[in-house]
């Protein structure tokens, strides 16, 4: 079965030829079942795929599916690859699976819109750069789908691309991870000229038997965080995506919380033995990147009131929490909320979508409330994403969130206590949002004239056909803690199964005090999860407190605005002076020069003719005397 | 001896230019006959030239050489090699595209007739083994030019052609100086006879190394101004925005070549010393006018200056690779020429099928064009992606070779360089939300939808484009031997090592070949 690994990225790819060419024909719903179906068949495949690895023993579990050589040129010879190891097919796992699911979502959520088949043309080509990306045996595929998945991203962005904030928000995201993708350029440069190849296998082979240096090694891990930093939104690169949630909400869900930003912690884990082996301080700046960007995202999220941009933020924070497990030496607890994280919120975004759609395309928190009672599928299902991002044992987001503090708590302690703070935060906003959107009184009422609603408005529950997947991604957020359980090592099955990738990078902490009190430390988490449950539950629900929702944390630390700001001003202005010094300056010197000799053959222009012959015979006289210079003066002949 | 190829390939066209001059005025159609079935004649015969150049040959293939001017040593002198191979493919390809595709409004027979003849100047230039037949060659095409973009431009055109003529015989007069010189020094410095044949001279001519220099700027100044590089290019935007859509697609698609091209042919394999020496200065201004072009482009209001600008910065990544003097670099050099062919080629084709809907080009008075034109939108997107280098696409590879092959031997340049690649996407993006993305007003509404024969024509560069991104080895694999010849022949000159990258460790892993 792991032969037919290329079925994972081909039966997407068939789904984008096929709507590419009959998508208009096929039509709504037609095109999108075409691409649920190509992505759940990759799905299978998938699932195929994994059962092969797992019969077989740890070191067998690497295979390498080459297509053709794509670009060789001398000692650079790259291939078009798979890898499928226990990594990339676990990624896979998750993208096609989750990806079927928000395929499935999207027929419903999409009906109607009159780009329908464009929509699913474009999710299709989505799944396959992300497929692409997880699979690649080098830099290089992994850069095609890395790529790939920005330009899809660009595309489902702007989907609505007749609004301008669509569009704009579309164009930021591009270029952004440009500056991203700037990094890994680089990484791969450095790893070519250090170790002779971009594909995995070779750089971690060298970083493992110590062919690579340490400051080879060291560039080229924060060459690939910087690039990590464009697609998993970290400080100081995050300000795309709370702006990509113009897109519709299915590839918010996809897209910017399941999958592609995840990209770089998976690039990160990776590579992990080129991050082992590079100066201490680069897995320090990658913890405190991530933790830094987990605290700060959190406390935007306290403040939000669009209901997707508080899931935006809350993702921004979560991507730092998996940064910050990377920067530990934590890789299976980075994938393991990865993982975690896909299900509950691909689920909050989808429930969240659910809930815009029976609002008719309202997003404001503060005009919904009381939805539990007309949207009960949608409303428990969310409740259900809330209790495992908020920590809530024996939901799935306590169990990755916990093993994530508890390697930080090996690796620096003051660090721990930020993951606390952004944990008890975490619980404090989603709980904010879960009670103003489902509880408290309705008050969708006052604003009913403006859904065009004559009389009253009813909000709706949404078709089956978005409830079903909401309903799996429920149960996945319950049980996907059983992946990895912390009370015995029999339980933990991702570890074993992850560990012929990451057993070089991972950090070893047993017989710190961390690990020696892990289930202390597990009681102190549940404790800060109460806590800020009950503290929003107080603010929010019962009224007891004041909100506090300054203006300061609602605009995001005024962070974006300035960067917006200083494009649009100082940076504008000097593009601008550029531009000017090009007309007037570089152009100005050349007209000048022109108009002097003017001026000059003005004054010269008595002898000249204007025939074309005195000037040709003028120009061969001239030659005859270079010729003569050279011949008699210098006497070459 | 077998049928002389490349010479039919430079005499064919003119021919053709010299059948349509010929032809009454009053017969419209047979003129645009004759041109079609020339250029696609021409087409085809480079095409049968891929087919049956011999990949793994370094040197040139089907020479086609006969004495001219006897007692100068010049002879019509043409070959072909993997540097110039896809070059003359392109051209043969261009051309009838362009004559199928662009209507020149008025005076077709005197349009075809320059567009033909520029087709043959193009082709010799590119063929051309011998100094003298080069340099006549570059200069004629300048002619067609001069009058296609005098003759059939916008509103602005006379001043812009005088100045693209101006300024490149500027060049051209520092550019026969130094060939003539050339000649004659080396008959006494290794030659040892009078001659202009380039692989005679780059053999065996031995300068002394101050006058090899002199020489190479005298020649090089020539090309530079043709890349053209900063601070040079300022007639670019000019002629490019002035001329006439296929005027500007073959400016850019394959005139501008003639300046990488000639940097590559005549000097660096000429003058290798010279070259290697002068390294700082090419690296430098190319990498400035990859970030100059870039910032000038953003801030375009005129579409067509946009893609002239967007040029500049292009063409400085060409220059870099050239420059950085390994395989990768220069092998990913001569394919970014045949890409930036490709994909600013057809930017100037849709910019122009635009104007010919509007007649306007600037960006402001365009808006909303995906919602009343969703397949004009989606074509105009995939050649965007591959000029802004996404991978799947042309562009990319050609840019990567570049910047991984520069990375060894000029690091901090590529660095910066490599920071271009940001800006790509911020110009084009930008002018892309700001004419197509948006809710159409009044005067857009009824911008019709791509035409069958427009798409007929867009078609085969678009083909080529996803083509070349996915599977560029076979382009590569041509490419390379000549490339390999050319930097082994600078290290003999030179005494240059291309740098060495350490043997990959292999890993092991269950690997199968798949389908």
């Amino acid at each position: 079965m792991v032969d037919v690994v290329w079925l994972i990225p081909a039966l997407p790819l068939a789904g984008f030829v096929l709507i590419l060419l009959f998508g208009r024909r096929l039509g709504d719903p037609k095109a999108g079942y075409l691409a649920s179906t190509m992505i759940g068949a990759s799905f299978l495949v998938t699932v195929g795929v994994f059962a092969d690895l797992m019969s077989k023993t740890a070191e067998e579990r690497r295979h390498i599916a080459t297509l053709f050589r794509w670009v060789p040129v001398g000692d650079l010879q790259v291939d078009l690859a798979f890898l499928a190891d226990p990594l990339s097919i676990t990624m896979c796992l998750f993208v096609t699976g989750i990806g079927t699911l928000i395929h499935l979502y999207a027929v419903g959520y999409m009906h109607g819109d009159p780009r329908f088949s464009k929509f699913f043309l474009y999710l299709n080509l989505f799944a396959l750069s992300m497929i692409v990306l997880v699979l690649g045996e080098n830099l290089l595929v992994t850069f095609l789908g890395w790529e790939g998945v920005g330009t899809c991203s660009y595309f489902l962005i702007s989907f609505w691309h007749e609004r301008d904030s669509a569009a704009t928000a579309g164009k930021k995201a591009f270029v952004t991870n440009r500056v991203g993708d700037w990094g890994v350029m680089m990484a791969m440069f450095l790893a070519f000229q250090a170790v002779g190849t971009v594909s995995y296998g070779g750089l971690n082979a060298a970083a493992e038997s110590g062919a690579l240096s340490q400051s080879t090694a060291t560039a080229i891990a924060i060459m690939l965080f910087i690039g990590a930093c464009g697609k998993s939104a970290q400080l100081p690169l995050y300000i795309w995506l709370p702006d990509a949630m113009e897109g519709p909400t299915p590839v918010s869900a996809l897209i910017h919380a399941a999958t592609m930003v995840t990209a770089g912690v998976f690039l990160m884990t990776r590579v992990n033995p080129v991050i082992a082996v590079s100066a201490e301080w680069v897995t320090w700046t990658i913890a405190i990147v991530g933790c830094a960007t987990a605290l700060f995202a959190a406390t935007i999220a306290v403040a939000q009131n669009d209901i997707k941009k508080v899931l935006a933020y809350s993702t921004v924070s979560q991507l730092g929490y998996m940064f910050l497990a990377v920067g530990s030496g934590a890789y299976v607890a980075a994938i393991f909320h990865m993982v975690t994280h896909a299900f509950f919120k691909a689920l909050l975004f989808l429930g969240s979508g659910s809930v815009i759609h029976g609002m008719h395309h309202e997003q404001d928190m503060r005009k919904m409330g009381a939805l539990r009672k007309l949207m009960p599928v949608t409303a428990m299902t969310f409740i259900i994403g809330w209790l495992a991002i908020a920590g809530v044992p024996p939901f799935a987001g306590f169990w990755s969130k916990d093993e994530i503090l508890l390697y930080t708590f090996a690796k620096s302690p003051v660090l721990y206590v930020f993951g606390l703070v952004t944990a008890l935060l975490t619980a404090y906003y989603m709980t904010r949002q879960v009670i103003m959107v489902f509880f408290g009184e309705a008050r969708w009422h006052d604003h009913a004239d403006e859904h065009g609603a004559h009389g009253d408005f009813q909000p709706h529950e949404s078709p089956k056909i978005m409830l079903l997947p909401l309903v799996v991604l429920a149960g996945l957020s319950i049980v996907g803690g059983a992946l990895q359980l912390p009370f015995s090592s029999d339980l933990h099955f991702l570890e074993k199964w992850l560990e012929p990738v990451i057993e070089f990078g991972e950090a070893d902490i047993h017989g710190t005090w961390a690990y020696d009190n892990k289930y202390l430390l597990l009681g102190v988490a549940v404790l800060i999860a109460a806590i800020g449950i009950a503290a929003s539950v107080a603010v929010y629900g019962k009224k007891k407190a004041k909100a506090i929702e300054p203006a300061i944390l609602e605009q995001g630390w005024y962070y974006d605005k300035g960067v917006s700001a200083f494009m649009g001003g100082p940076g504008r202005k000097g593009f601008d002076a550029i531009a000017w010094f090009d007309a007037k300056v570089v152009d100005g010197a050349v007209n000048g020069v022109a108009k002097l000799v003017q001026g000059t053959a003005g004054q010269a222009r008595k002898t000249q003719s204007g025939f074309v012959r005195q000037y040709a015979a003028a120009l061969g006289v001239g030659v005859v005397l270079m010729l003569v210079w050279f011949v008699v003066i210098r006497g070459i002949l | 001896m077998s049928f002389p190829i490349l010479t039919a390939l430079v005499l064919v066209p003119a021919a053709g230019a010299l059948a349509v001059a010929l032809l009454s005025q009053r017969r419209p159609e047979w003129i645009k006959l004759v041109a079609i079935l020339v250029s696609v004649f021409t087409g085809a015969m480079t095409i049968w030239l891929l087919s049956t150049f011999e990949t793994a040959d370094s040197g040139f293939q089907f020479v086609s050489k006969h004495a001219w001017i006897k007692p100068w040593g010049i002879s019509w002198h043409l070959g072909v090699d993997g540097i110039s191979l896809f070059l003359v493919v392109l051209t043969g390809v261009l051309f009838p595209l362009v004559i199928l595709g662009t209507d020149p409004h008025h005076d077709h027979k005197r349009y075809l007739a320059w567009l033909l003849l520029l087709e043959a100047g193009m082709m010799g230039s590119f063929l051309s083994l011998d100094l003298f037949l080069f340099f006549v060659f570059f200069e004629i095409v300048l002619v067609p030019m001069y009058f296609l973009i005098g003759g059939w431009g916008y509103e602005g055109r006379v001043y812009a052609a005088t100045k693209f003529f101006l300024y490149t015989m500027v060049g051209s007069a520092f550019m026969l100086v130094g060939i003539v010189t050339t000649a004659f020094l080396a008959k006494s410095n290794g030659v040892g006879h009078l001659t202009f044949d380039l692989v005679e001279l780059a053999e065996k001519a031995e300068f002394a190394t101050t006058t090899g220099r002199w020489l190479f700027f005298a020649i090089a100044i020539a090309f530079a101004i043709k890349v053209p590089m900063f601070p040079l290019h300022t007639w670019l935007p000019d002629a490019h925005t002035q001329a006439p859509t296929g005027g500007s697609v073959i400016l850019a698609g394959v005139m501008l070549k003639l300046g990488t091209y000639g940097l590559l042919r005549f000097g660096v394999f000429l003058f290798p010393e010279a070259a290697r020496w002068s390294r700082p200065l090419f690296l430098t201004l190319a990498v400035i006018g990859i970030i100059y072009g870039a910032i000038a482009a953003t801030m375009q209001k005129d579409l067509k200056r946009l893609v002239a600008y967007s040029s500049v910065a292009h063409l400085g990544f060409i220059v870099l690779g050239t420059f950085a003097f390994t395989s990768q670099a220069i092998t990913g050099a001569t394919m970014q020429m045949i890409n930036h062919g490709l994909s600013t080629g057809a930017l100037f084709l849709l910019v122009g099928m635009i104007y010919e809907r509007r007649h306007t080009r600037q960006i402001a008075e365009l808006k909303g064009l995906q919602k009343v034109a969703p397949i004009f939108a989606a074509a105009f997107m995939v050649v965007m992606l591959s000029s802004i280098g996404v991978p799947g696409l042309n562009g990319f590879v050609g840019e990567y070779l570049i910047l991984i092959g520069s990375f060894l031997t000029a690091r901090w340049w590529t660095v910066v360089a490599a920071t271009g690649v940001i800006l790509a996407a911020l110009y084009l993006l930008w002018a892309y939300q700001r004419v197509f993305h948006g809710e159409p007003d009044e005067a857009n509404r009824s911008f019709p939808e791509l035409r069958a024969k427009e798409a007929a024509v867009l078609l085969p560069f678009i083909g080529l484009i996803v083509f070349t991104g996915v599977y560029p080895k076979p382009m590569l694999d041509r490419i390379e031997p000549s490339v390999k010849a050319l930097i082994t022949h600078v290290s003999d000159k030179t005494g240059y090592e291309e740098p060495n990258v350490p043997e990959p460790i292999e890993v092991e892993a269950h690997e199968e070949a798949q389908p």
